[in-house]
């Protein structure tokens, strides 16, 4: 196990220098430069040298990466321009509303997958199984951002249960969860839909195993055997789809706070774009596709915690 | 079954599509603002926007945008990719292992982050999202395209190719290409599928298609300001997005069970 964990991390380290080179040549490959793209197309060529000096992009390409890179690790990821303030704060405020967005949407997806996956096995072949199926079906073609729009209709226009958007703060957490409910509702039941599929066909792979055999012989119940034999051994195709769906996730929930004006990072995102501030940008994708790859190691490691052939090399 | 639904569903929005560059009820993108946010009724069938534009002309019009993306993007992604996965397989070794690798890395990367960081340094607009969404698809079918070319070089067929003095690329265009198809065509129905939901999300979020082209998730996008006076702008554009790729999972799945029995799910 240490020498795949220890492969892994190698991986890991790889893919994260490679994530960071692809950010680091999008900005790169600007007309211009970023100062340019920042002051737009009417400005002086004084003030886009001004700039480019205090964002440093006078400095040769392999310097101005290191600098990034470093800076980073530091914690230190320079100006934004049009907020003026440091990036790295910014960053962290917006974190403190998608990390929990994303986690929550993750407990919606697991719970409701884990509990239609083993409904609709328990019932394989009939309505029930039928139904989870029809509606998963459904359920991969909605967009996420649309299914957060018919939310918002039935439960804050119609219903005025929940807030339609905005964000309260955490200095009051019942307030502050109140308004994630919605968006970590549309964010989840979107990848509950993939996920159930996953489940459903892992533990149907599981149920036919000899060691089910087994488990009904020496006298379980098919209930007791599906939960005490046929979902650990489903667990780690499942924790892999549910680390790879991470992605689209991450993703959803930078289109899915538009919806509802949250201050998290995806907001951030589409504020900064609007803004032409290049460089929050670009360190709000490396942030997240970093978040993707690091979960999508976490998951290889623990599915191979769980099941030894995947240590394999 | 679910082969001949999705065939007709993917079939009615390519029809919508065909049918809105000769007619529509009305120009998609007519102002009329004398009759604004109309309820549904003989003259607007669908009801009217917050501009007075005729949303059922929009809706045809919109799958315009959707099928073009989803043909471009899944024209790229299998032009590169398969050539990719075609030479990784033939050629072997070092290559094939830096191809894949490569690859790996590309899949870590968020198709909608690398969509977003795109539009952001190069503007939004409908042909940076196409490129973006179409690059996001290279990988997908270049590791596709590699494992089934594999299986298939070791099949009879390909070493009597050989045999015969073909060279590897002959064989893998001429030999291996007809013989990986099905799996390929499966895909693409279910890249289709995700091409256009990522185009509606980035449309949605200002940076696909601009004005005054329509497209299903711009309309969402503006839909959403008028969410408490009119709610239904903010339904028909999704029931859209959704017929159009709940037809193409469908036919992607239909397509899978007829083209290739052993895939066939074991339910």
């Amino acid at each position: 196990m240490l020498s795949f964990a220890l492969r892994r991390l190698g991986v890991l380290a790889a893919t994260l220098i490679v994530a960071s080179l692809i950010v680091f040549a999008a900005l790169e490959a600007l007309p211009g430069n970023a100062a340019q793209t920042m002051l737009g197309a009417g400005a002086t060529p004084e003030a886009v040298a001004a700039l480019a000096s205090r964002l440093g992009l006078d400095q040769p390409i392999p310097a101005r990466y290191l600098a990034w890179i470093g800076g980073a690790l530091r914690g230190d990821l320079g100006l934004s321009y049009a907020y003026n303030s440091p990036i790295a704060a910014l960053i962290g405020e917006r974190l403190a509303v998608t990390l929990p967005l994303a986690g929550l949407a993750m407990l919606v997806a697991s719970a409701v997958a884990l509990g239609a996956g083993v409904y609709a096995v328990e019932r394989r072949g009939r309505a029930g199984d039928a139904a989870v199926m029809a509606l998963s079906q459904f359920g991969l073609a909605i967009p996420n951002f649309w299914l957060a729009i018919v939310l918002v209709l039935i439960f804050s226009v119609h219903w005025r249960w929940l807030p339609s958007g905005g964000f309260p703060g955490w200095a009051d957490p019942a307030k502050a969860l109140r308004a994630l409910v919605l968006p970590a509702l549309a964010l989840g039941l979107v990848q509950a839909a993939i996920l159930t599929r996953v489940t459903r066909s892992a533990l149907v792979e599981a149920m036919n195993e000899d060691f089910m055999r087994t488990a009904r012989a020496k006298g379980l119940s098919r209930r007791a055997a599906l939960w005490r034999h046929a979902l650990p051994n489903a667990a780690p195709p499942i924790l892999v789809i549910a680390g790879l769906q991470f992605s689209s996730l991450i993703a959803g929930a930078v289109v899915v706070e538009n919806v509802f004006v949250l201050p998290g990072l995806g907001r951030l995102i589409a504020q900064s774009i609007a803004n032409r501030d290049v460089l929050v940008v670009e360190n709000c994708v490396m942030l997240l596709a970093g978040l993707v790859i690091l979960v999508n190691a976490m998951v290889d490691m623990a599915a191979a915690a769980i099941d030894p052939r995947l240590r394999a090399p | 079954m679910s082969l001949r639904l999705g065939l007709l569903a993917v079939g009615l929005v390519a029809l919508a599509a065909l049918m809105s560059l000769i007619w529509t009820p009305y120009p998609p993108a007519a102002l009329d603002v004398a009759h604004k946010l109309g309820a549904p009724s003989a003259a607007h069938w669908l009801g009217s926007d917050a501009l007075g534009r005729d949303v059922a002309s929009e809706i045809l019009a919109g799958a315009r945008i959707s099928l073009l993306v989803g043909v471009i993007a899944v024209g790229v992604g299998l032009a590169l990719g398969v050539a990719l996965g075609l030479i990784a397989a033939s050629v072997g070794g070092l290559i094939e292992d830096a191809l894949m690798k490569a690859c790996d890395f590309a899949y870590a990367f968020p198709a909608l982050l690398l969509a977003i960081l795109l539009t952001a340094t190069y503007g939004p607009g409908i042909v940076n999202a196409i490129s973006a969404i179409g690059l996001a698809n290279v990988p997908v079918f270049a590791k596709l395209t590699r494992a089934a070319a594999n299986a298939a070089l070791s099949r009879d067929y390909a070493l009597a190719a050989r045999a015969a003095g073909r060279g590897a690329v002959s064989i893998a265009f001429n030999h291996v290409l007809p013989n990986i198809a099905a799996p390929l065509i499966v895909q693409a129905t279910i890249q289709f599928a995700i091409a256009i939901l990522a185009e509606a999300a980035l449309s949605y979020l200002g940076l696909g298609a601009q004005p005054p082209l329509v497209s299903w998730g711009r309309m969402l996008a503006d839909a959403q300001s008028w969410l408490f006076v009119a709610p239904r702008l903010a339904v028909f554009p999704g029931l859209a997005i959704a017929f159009a790729v709940l037809g193409l999972n469908l036919l992607g799945d239909g397509l899978r069970d007829a083209l290739d029995p052993k895939l066939r799910a074991r339910s």
